[in-house]
């Protein structure tokens, strides 16, 4: 029997005593492309950070590959939202990307020339092997997401977990991610992805979970992107800009 | 004064300090690196300050200088600080910053109220408390060196192993977490290592100064570099020289408190890191702006003559201007006009008759290389997701001479559609005041079109 890249089960979260997530169970097919869509606070970073253990869970389960995730570390990798660390870390771009061998290097040990040659590698494949050297905060807001997606390919992971990557990225940027995603779906591989744009859902990816805190419908993205889904999803917030097929929306401030 | 610095140093009492107060100045150098990246300068000072109690207690309770016990009752006290800052922003509307000061002040009080109080006893006197106020290295006797030295390696030698952890730890907590690093423990490791620097560092630097021999050599080691690992060492070197230069000083001097002088050295190395680093220093940064102002206001001049010869090629004017139809044009003071017209007069780009300045021949094809590079650039942006893979070269620095041929050849094509192409060749500038003869009545009127949509 194949086993489920992602299965979570029963999953509620709180921050303080009000749930964030409540009950949310799902479980993810293999080698395909994943969008998570939702609004702004419906707990789709919360749910990554869940999943990951990176923040106490008041109950539920999460397996990857059917075992608990703490076992499975070497199997996933992780781009956090660009915001979330200080650009003005004394650092250049290779040396981020060689974070990502970390966990395979383990305690007190150095990366060595293997790790760096997959560290470029990963620097290559996002197209910024000429910025290696490059002080991070001197990247401009998209070559910053480039190499946090570096990083996360430097992990040779199985499955991924992207928060928001497409944010303050600009277009050229943007296409050349999901190429690359799809490059990953091609091996095989699972990839989450936290999104905020509703005009590209459709075109990005194979599934979509829809969530507000709670799990509103997840399936293949043509059977649940529809309207009424999405409503129930964004509530009143969300406006038609017209009625036909394929309509395109818009979220309210 | 140099025989009596070579004597100073003669002193093996004084050189036995002095390695103290390097080593130390080492380790405060290298975790106040942490410190600063964790933006924690405010923790330090409050556990400095708020150590004086601790020790006056510590002194209390045991009856004479024991520098085991100091450390002790430092490190107890300052902790206890760290908790009651904790609780006050976890339960009130208090800011840390405020919190922190207000426990500072709280602990350092109570620590003057114990010091008067034991000052009054009767070997009070000699108690040598006074100096951990402003810190006094020459105090400093075999043993509570030799405890500082231990200290000191042992807090280099973990950070030297746990280098990468700490690092990725203090860059991206998440990513940390997310591989299995257990960050709760890092966090307190690495608080300890910071907390124990401060404290080894308290009777040759003093409660009051302490903080700031922490933070300074991590300021001005972020100057010189953009790595954390040289930075680290940066900060070290920085704090051994501040540490030395203080101890001999003030053993010279009779007595003068060290830590004002050793901070004082600090704060030296500090602004000249300000001033002179590479890259990040105000000389440095200063040159950098004004030699782009100097390439930008050369390339304005010659590309405003470009575009209003132009301009006028379609009609029957002369290809001459005045100052005036150029500063019309773009702004620009009429001082830096002047110096940027007489250096390119200079360099055999423009001419003048009179009042009228125009464009040499090889001005003209200066001017055309510019202007060409500016408007492909233009079209780029306006095209930018055809040309995606442009994004990945290495250089930013817009220069058309490193796109690639066929790239070039679209860029140019587009630049075509959208009637952006520089219109003027360069020969044409060597064959006198008007051209209008050399173009074809039809892309005339075209060009003059454009022009009024302009
Ligand atoms: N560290 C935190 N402490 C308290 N509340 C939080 C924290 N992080 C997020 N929240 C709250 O949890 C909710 C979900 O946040 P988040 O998962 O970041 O939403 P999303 O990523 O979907 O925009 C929000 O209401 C937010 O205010
Ligand atoms: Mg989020």
């Amino acid at each position: 029997m194949k086993m489920n890249p992602i299965q979570v089960s029963n999953l509620t979260v709180a921050y303080d005593r009000k749930p964030v997530l409540q009950e949310v169970t799902f479980q993810m097919p293999e080698g395909k492309l994943i969008g998570v869509v939702g609004p702004n606070g419906a707990g789709k970073s919360t749910l990554i950070k869940a999943i990951l253990g990176l923040i106490p869970t008041a109950s539920g389960s999460v397996e990857i590959y059917g075992k608990a995730y703490r076992t499975q570390r070497k199997l996933v990798g992780y781009v956090p939202q660009r915001g979330s660390v200080d650009w003005d870390f004394p650092t250049n771009a290779l040396d981020v990307v060689l974070m990502g061998r970390y966990g395979h290097i383990g305690w007190f040990r150095r990366p060595g020339k293997k790790d760096t040659a997959i560290a470029m590698q990963a620097l290559d494949k996002v197209g910024m092997k000429e910025y290696a050297g490059r002080q991070i905060s001197q990247l401009s807001g998209g070559q910053q997401q480039r190499v946090f997606l570096a990083r996360a390919l430097a992990q040779d992971a199985t499955v991924y977990f992207m928060d928001e990557p497409f944010v303050g990225v600009d277009a050229a940027t943007e296409k050349a991610i999901i190429s690359l995603l799809n490059e990953l779906k091609a091996q095989g591989k699972t990839v989450l992805v936290v999104h905020h744009d509703l005009q590209t859902v459709k075109e990005y990816f194979d599934w979509t979970l829809l969530l507000n805190k709670r799990k509103i419908a997840l399936g293949p993205t043509e059977e649940v992107f529809t309207v009424d889904h999405l409503q129930k999803t964004y509530g009143g917030r969300l406006a038609f800009l017209d009625t036909q097929v394929s309509p395109s929306y818009v979220v309210q401030p | 004064m140099f025989y009596e610095l070579l004597s100073t140093l003669q002193d093996a009492n004084t050189q036995w300090v002095l390695l103290g107060t390097i080593l130390l100045g080492i380790a405060s150098g290298v975790l106040g690196s942490f410190a600063l990246l964790r933006k924690q300068s405010l923790i330090g000072d409050a556990m400095a300050h708020a150590a004086l109690p601790g020790i006056c207690l510590a002194f209390l309770l045991y009856g004479t200088k024991s520098i085991g016990w100091f450390l002790v009752g430092a490190a107890l006290s300052g902790l206890l600080a760290t908790y009651f800052i904790q609780v006050i922003i976890n339960h009130s509307r208090i800011k840390e910053d405020t919190a922190i000061g207000l426990v500072l002040s709280v602990f350092f009080g109570f620590g003057i109220v114990l010091l008067t109080k034991i000052a009054q006893t009767e070997n009070g006197n000699q108690s040598g408390l006074d100096d951990f106020i402003f810190g006094q290295a020459a105090s400093l006797v075999g043993n509570d060196v030799r405890v500082i030295s231990a200290i000191a390696i042992v807090l280099l030698l973990v950070t030297w192993l746990l280098f990468k952890e700490l690092k990725l730890f203090t860059f991206d907590r998440q990513f940390a977490k997310g591989i299995g690093l257990p960050t709760g423990l890092l966090n307190g490791l690495l608080m300890t290592l910071i907390v124990s620097a401060v404290v080894i560092g308290l009777q040759a630097v003093g409660v009051i100064l302490m903080a700031a021999m922490l933070i300074t050599p991590a300021i001005s080691a972020r100057y010189w570099t953009d790595r954390l690992d040289r930075m680290v060492i940066v900060a070290g070197t920085i704090g051994a020289l501040s540490g030395m230069l203080g101890t001999i000083l003030s053993s010279m001097a009779n007595r003068l408190p060290t830590g004002p002088v050793i901070v004082l050295a600090a704060t030296v190395i500090f602004l000249i890191s300000l001033i002179f680093a590479p890259h990040r220093g105000l000389v440095s940064k200063g040159l950098k702006l004004y030699r782009i102002r100097k390439i930008v206001a050369r390339e304005t001049v010659l590309q405003t003559l470009y575009d209003l010869s132009e301009e006028v090629s379609i009609t029957n004017k002369k290809i001459r201007f005045s100052k005036e139809a150029l500063l019309s044009r773009r702004k620009m003071t009429v001082r830096k006009l002047d110096s940027n017209l007489k250096r390119l007069q200079k360099e055999g780009y423009v001419h003048h008759i009179k009042d009228m300045w125009s464009l040499t021949e090889s001005g003209g094809s200066k001017a055309y290389e510019i202007v060409f590079n500016n408007r492909l650039f233009e079209i780029y942006t306006m095209y930018e997701m055809k040309f995606a893979s442009l994004q990945f070269a290495a250089n930013d620095v817009w220069d058309y001479r490193n796109i690639d041929s066929s790239t070039l050849k679209e860029l140019e094509q587009l630049m075509a559609i959208h009637e952006r192409t520089p219109k003027l060749a360069p020969k044409y500038f060597g064959k006198g005041e008007t051209f209008r003869k050399e173009n074809s009545s039809q892309s005339a009127k075209k060009r003059k079109k454009e022009v009024k949509s302009l």
